[in-house]
């Protein structure tokens, strides 16, 4: 173990793949040319379906699986190629949580806390401090002498969290750490992550299939689909302006505006004959999320706006507004060329008669 | 019942006792690193060793599908051997440790095995070696199942022990036969028989007690 605070290491995935030969002699393919780069001492999130390869990629990274072609690089040791001792002083600079805690039920706050020091050979009397210290961190000091079978969720993934960082790791990897947990406890536990990740340094990689957990804290996103990384970027960007598909359907989850089903029931591709509306979504972005754009649209064009769904709500830091609307159809390219005008982004979303 | 008898009885349960005592230790001393190689050295487990985890299994169910009346008449000259003589209470704890070998190791690699494969994972993103996650994960998450298994051989090896009678191991299964049976002295039966379900409760209810002391796992129905 090192003195001074731990800094952070970055992790590279170049052009991994990951295949498993299954009990049938077939193969089946979880990761297919991913490339990514974490940087050092940021918050980054993979997120993307049940399936799609983010168990495989994260446990590529402490090489709990090694990949068949490409390479994974922490602090630019190459994980994949490193074996028996090497590997495992690797795996100690890469502390890691996990959904269901995987506590030992035969140990209690403290002794769960020191398994990853006594496994490295460090000393009693240091490792009883620095368990001290870390209990203290976390807040669970009066549970220290509690076995995991007499905690809560929440206070389980902080014994967890302190157990992953007992060897002062370089990096923090998160398998869906605030899955098994409700909403308030998963706020606690990402606001522990946050402060842990600015008071050390540690560069933290997370994976989940909740948008809100990654516009909650990581600064950096990656969405993986089928094995592939389909768009990466920093959180902001993605989340004002995502490109893939995949993307925008976690995106329209998160912020939690979707059409009301009387609306969609009756939503059309194409524009019908006769009078008719335009449903629009238009995100603000930024600065914009809080200009009055709607009233100005009605006073300067004089286009009225029905509101259909919306939410301001703020992504590292920055506000960022989804607003569904409809509108006069015949209105539709003046009011989308006024609004993109003014930095607004629009999107089409279909038609009622 | 005379004073003789009496004296006869005391000495017989300290022969079996005395014959399941040793051959319990034995057999756990024997068994417990079998059962744990047993459960991790299968195809891609913390050990694998496919090729002599599957030789090993073979011999396991081998020895333990000898009946163990057999398996004491057939290794008569092996115990002759480790013990100097092939009769006496000494020379039956062989067949004993024979026979609860694998059964312990079969007991225990059942109880490694239902380890959380959880537990395993993240002490190997640890950094632990195999040697230490069986040491610090596998045996001490495993201790409630194991001391239960240890419990269940100790009372098969009380059954067992009434059986060396026929080579000569004494004890209390030979007195009832002897008396008993042979003799027909129902009432010595009779005190045998009551003597036997005592031990078997005794080991029954001290196993139960430590396995529930070393247990931290929420009691079962509460759940996770
Ligand atoms: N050890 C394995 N053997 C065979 N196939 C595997 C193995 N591990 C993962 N897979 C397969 O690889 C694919 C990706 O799995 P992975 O666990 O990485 O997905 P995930 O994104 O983490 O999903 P989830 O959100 O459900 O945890 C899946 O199709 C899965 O069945
Ligand atoms: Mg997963």
């Amino acid at each position: 173990m090192s003195d001074g605070k731990p800094q952070g290491a970055s992790i590279v995935f170049q052009a991994v793949g990951k295949a498993f030969n299954k009990p049938d002699g077939k193969q089946v393919s979880a990761v297919s040319d991913a490339s990514l780069t974490v940087d050092s001492g940021a918050i980054t999130g993979i997120i993307g379906r049940s399936g799609a390869g983010k168990s495989t990629m994260l446990r590529m990274v402490n090489g709990l699986e090694r990949p068949t072609s490409g390479q994974v690089l922490v602090g630019g040791q190459d994980v994949g190629a490193a074996q028996g001792a090497a590997l495992r002083g690797i795996r100690r600079d890469v502390g890691m949580i996990f959904q269901h805690f995987n506590l030992l039920s035969s140990r209690t706050v403290a002794g769960n806390i020191a398994l990853p020091l006594e496994v490295a050979g460090v000393p009693a009397a240091q490792i009883k401090a620095r368990v001290a210290d870390l209990i203290d961190r976390v807040g669970l000091n009066a549970q220290s002498n509690n076995y995991p079978a007499e905690l809560s969720g929440g206070q389980k993934q902080r014994v967890g969290i302190a157990r992953a960082l007992a060897t002062e790791p370089k990096v923090l990897l998160s398998d869906e750490a605030t899955s098994a947990l409700d909403p308030e406890t998963t706020q606690t536990v990402l606001t522990l992550l946050k402060d842990i990740n600015r008071d050390l340094g540690l560069t933290i990689l997370l994976i989940t299939h909740e948008m809100a957990v990654v516009r909650d804290i990581a600064s950096h996103v990656a969405v993986i689909e089928g094995g592939k990384i389909v768009e990466a970027g920093k959180t902001y960007d993605v989340f004002t302006a995502p490109q893939h598909p995949t993307t925008r359907s976690f995106l329209s989850g998160v912020t939690g505006v979707t059409l009301p089903a009387f609306i969609k029931g009756r939503m059309l591709e194409t524009r019908p004959k006769g009078a008719a509306k335009e449903v629009l979504r238009v995100t603000f972005a930024g600065m914009h999320a809080t200009d009055p754009m709607l009233a100005l649209l009605t006073r300067d064009l004089g286009i009225e706006v029905n509101i259909l769904a919306g939410a301001v709500e703020e992504i590292g830091t920055q506000p960022f507004g989804n607003l569904l609307i409809s509108l006069d159809a015949d209105k539709g390219v003046d009011a989308r060329a006024y609004l993109e005008q003014h930095g607004l982004l629009t999107e089409v979303l279909g038609y009622v008669s | 019942m005379s004073a003789n008898l009496i004296g006869l009885l005391m000495e017989a349960t300290w022969q079996t006792l005395y014959m399941v005592a040793v051959s319990a230790v034995l057999g756990a001393a024997f068994g417990l690193p079998l059962g744990v190689f047993l459960a991790t050295s299968q195809r891609g487990e913390l050990l694998s060793r496919p090729l002599v985890n599957r030789v090993l299994g073979l011999v396991v169910n081998a020895a333990r599908s000898v009946p163990f009346i057999i398996l004491v008449v057939a290794i008569i000259p092996f115990t002759r051997m480790i013990a100097g003589t092939s009769i006496g209470t000494t020379a039956a704890i062989v067949p004993l440790t024979i026979a609860a070998v694998p059964f312990i190791a079969r007991l225990i690699e059942n109880a490694i095995r239902e380890v959380d494969s959880g537990l395993i994972e993240a002490a190997r993103a640890m950094g632990a070696t195999p040697l230490q996650i069986i040491r610090k994960v596998l045996i001490p998450e495993a201790l409630p199942s194991i001391t239960l298994g240890l419990t269940l051989a100790a009372v098969s090896l009380i059954g067992y022990s009434a059986m060396v009678g026929a080579v000569g191991g004494e004890g209390l299964g030979d007195l009832g036969i002897r008396y008993g049976y042979q003799r027909f002295m129902p009432d010595v039966m009779a005190v045998v028989v009551i003597i036997l379900i005592v031990l078997v409760q005794l080991v029954q209810s001290i196993g139960e007690w430590i396995a529930a002391k070393v247990d931290k796992r929420a009691p079962k129905g509460r759940g996770q």
